[in-house]
């Protein structure tokens, strides 16, 4: 599987090649998105399926292979679901809801959690898939866009913003060509640089402590599921981790503290202790070994006039709890139907801004619990430790302390709460369900799912027995027509006869009413595309 | 919501004192901050008020001293 590269270390998943400078369409694109990873794929598909014309620039001319994003959170593969390519990377991935925690030599688990609490819903709590193979896929649904162009092997050298758009210099094979677009989305990574090239902040905390990822090819019947380990056998005093993979292939992930001889412990023979002491006398194949540490960082802003930060490049966190490309694809959603509205003149640009206010929530919500995550698995004084060891002996006697084991919390969608986007409930009316500023839960229909009715890539009143006009711009869907034959729609979103919601295209909740009037109804959705 | 209850409320203040001394001194220098934190969360759990519970370490935190020259007893 590693095969030599230009960039030194990376090993080559797919080789691509350098796409022709020549032969390219002259006209204008809408948006350039810089870098062809989860991100701008996703966001590329987006757009590329709302019609517009996309150019997405990778510097590199192959799918790089190795140790990126494993888990996908049910979130992004309803995202990936909406975008016509979430069957397909479920298939191919290993689902999971259960992680357990363990400690020390104990067999049976200190503490179990449930990535999909609430059950009768379409996609799993999460899928583990390697990066390259999601983005393999990505890639071949773009294939059937014609006005979607993937660039490989062309490298952004200098950006210039411009009152009404960037340009952009570009390096590809020999020579440089100018390209100018009314938006450019920098998907570019944890050292982006779009960012560098702007003079742009990245502030943040770096951690000291030193992890060790070993993907190995074994045959073992066990179950799809997390298993952490504090203080196991395999690592006194330390935590490791282990995740399936498809294809035989399992994730096993150790801590090795802080100051250590990163390529000494990427030897075969220093890893293979710590993949016996965890799995017995196994026969297995290595894939991969590396050693990471992690940052959790963001950007003070990321919209910059017309210059758009999402993913990595805006915002870093500690890989437990899979925030990372989760968050990234989280940003990509939030901002494909803004973009969308903009360029359609169905908004203004005051929408960008708050993908910057929802952004920039998602990512602060996402650094507080991976840092928290972090401090618990790797306490930085002799108090952290004393706290986190009174934390793991009670959890293993008592409930009530379970709760706090923290092994890292899973990623999930994002309440935004009060958002300048939606319309908060009438004072007088009670409600429980689904808040304005939460995603709508999924649930069973007479034929399919909730999620994918609702999936039109545009606004949506949803109610039951719905008599109310609506705007241009938004679908009805009623669940008299649709039909909910467990009642779980009726009872998950407390949907009475007349109530109604209005759900944003990325499937937030945008308000919702007893008793919805057509101008209720305009004004919130006006609301939502960011006016007053 | 009542907040931190600061009236007197322990029936035997020198038998909790003792009690609680005693529970220390019967480990290692090392492993009291583990007993405490034990005792820390039992109790805060007990109490299960977010509010009261943030308000104790409020005032178990306390204040700098104001001056040198103390204060009265």
């Amino acid at each position: 599987m590693v095969k030599a590269s230009t960039d030194v270390g990376v090993p080559v998943w797919r080789p691509i090649g350098t796409t022709p400078v020549g032969g390219r369409s002259a006209s204008r694109p809408a948006v350039v998105i810089v870098g062809a990873g989860p991100v701008g794929l996703t966001l590329a598909l987006d757009l590329g399926r709302r019609g517009h014309h996309v150019v997405v620039l990778n510097r590199r001319d192959f799918i790089a292979g190795g140790s990126k994003a494993i888990c996908f959170a049910k979130r992004t593969l309803d995202i990936w679901d909406r975008l016509g390519v979430g069957e397909a990377i479920v298939r191919r991935g290993v689902a999971w809801n259960v992680g357990k925690v363990y400690r020390g030599d104990r067999s049976e688990p200190i503490y179990s959690f449930d990535m999909l609490p609430v059950k009768q819903q379409k996609m799993p709590g999460f899928i583990n898939l390697q990066q390259y193979l999601v983005e393999e896929m990505l890639v071949e649904a773009l294939g059937a866009m014609p006005n979607v162009e993937l660039r490989w092997g062309h490298e952004v050298v200098e950006v210039e913003p411009r009152a009404d758009g960037v340009a952009a210099t570009i390096s590809a094979g020999a020579g440089q060509y100018e390209l100018d677009a009314s938006w450019l989305v920098a998907c570019d990574g944890s050292r982006s640089p779009v960012r560098g090239m702007l003079g742009l902040d990245f502030e943040g905390r770096a951690f000291e402590d030193n992890f060790l990822i070993a993907d190995i090819r074994l045959k073992q019947e066990r179950a799809a599921e997390r298993c952490f380990w504090f203080d196991p056998p395999a690592n006194r005093g330390k935590s490791a981790l282990l995740h399936r993979q498809p294809d035989d292939v399992w994730r096993l992930d150790f801590q090795l503290g802080w100051g250590i001889d990163r390529d000494a412990f990427t030897q075969p023979q220093n890893v293979e202790p710590y993949i016996r002491g965890m799995l017995g006398d196994v026969d297995f194949t290595p894939e991969w070994y590396s050693v990471y540490t992690f940052q959790c960082r963001r950007m003070a802003r990321f919209v910059h006039g017309r210059v758009v930060f999402a993913g990595d490049s805006a915002h870093l966190v500690s890989p437990f709890g899979a925030r990372g490309c989760n968050g990234g694809i989280a940003d990509a959603d939030n901002l494909g139907w803004k973009l969308d509205a903009v360029l359609e003149g169905r908004a203004d640009e005051r929408l960008i801004e708050t993908y910057n206010d929802e952004a920039i929530a998602t990512a602060d919500e996402n650094i507080l619990n991976s840092t928290r995550s972090a401090d618990f698995m790797t306490p930085r004084s002799s108090a952290a430790a004393a706290l986190r060891e009174a934390v793991l002996e009670l959890a293993g006697d008592h409930a009530f302390a379970r709760p706090f084991v923290n092994s890292g919390r899973l990623s999930t969608a994002v309440r935004y709460g009060a958002t300048r986007l939606s319309s908060a409930d009438e004072p007088e009316e009670a409600w429980a369900g689904i808040p304005p500023g939460s995603v709508a839960s999924d649930a069973p229909t007479a034929a399919g799912w909730l999620l994918e009715h609702i999936s039109k890539g545009r606004f949506v009143l949803l109610g039951q027995e719905l008599s109310c006009a609506v705007p241009d711009g938004v679908v009805t869907v009623d669940i008299s027509i649709i039909g909910d034959p467990d009642g779980l729609i009726a009872a998950r979103f407390d949907l009475a006869r007349g109530s109604a919601y209005l759900l944003r295209p990325d499937h937030y909740v945008a308000a919702r009413w007893r008793e919805p009037t057509a101008a209720a109804v305009a004004a919130a959705y006006a609301r939502a595309l960011g006016g007053e | 919501m009542a907040g931190l209850h600061l009236d007197a409320r322990i029936a035997c203040p020198d038998g909790l004192f003792e009690e609680l001394v005693l529970l220390l001194e019967e480990f290692p220098e090392e492993r009291r901050s583990v007993v405490q934190a034990r005792l820390i969360f039992l109790l805060a759990n007990h109490i299960g008020d977010d509010a009261v519970v943030h308000e104790a370490i409020g005032l178990a935190r306390g204040t700098p001293r104001s001056s040198e020259n103390g204060e009265a007893d």
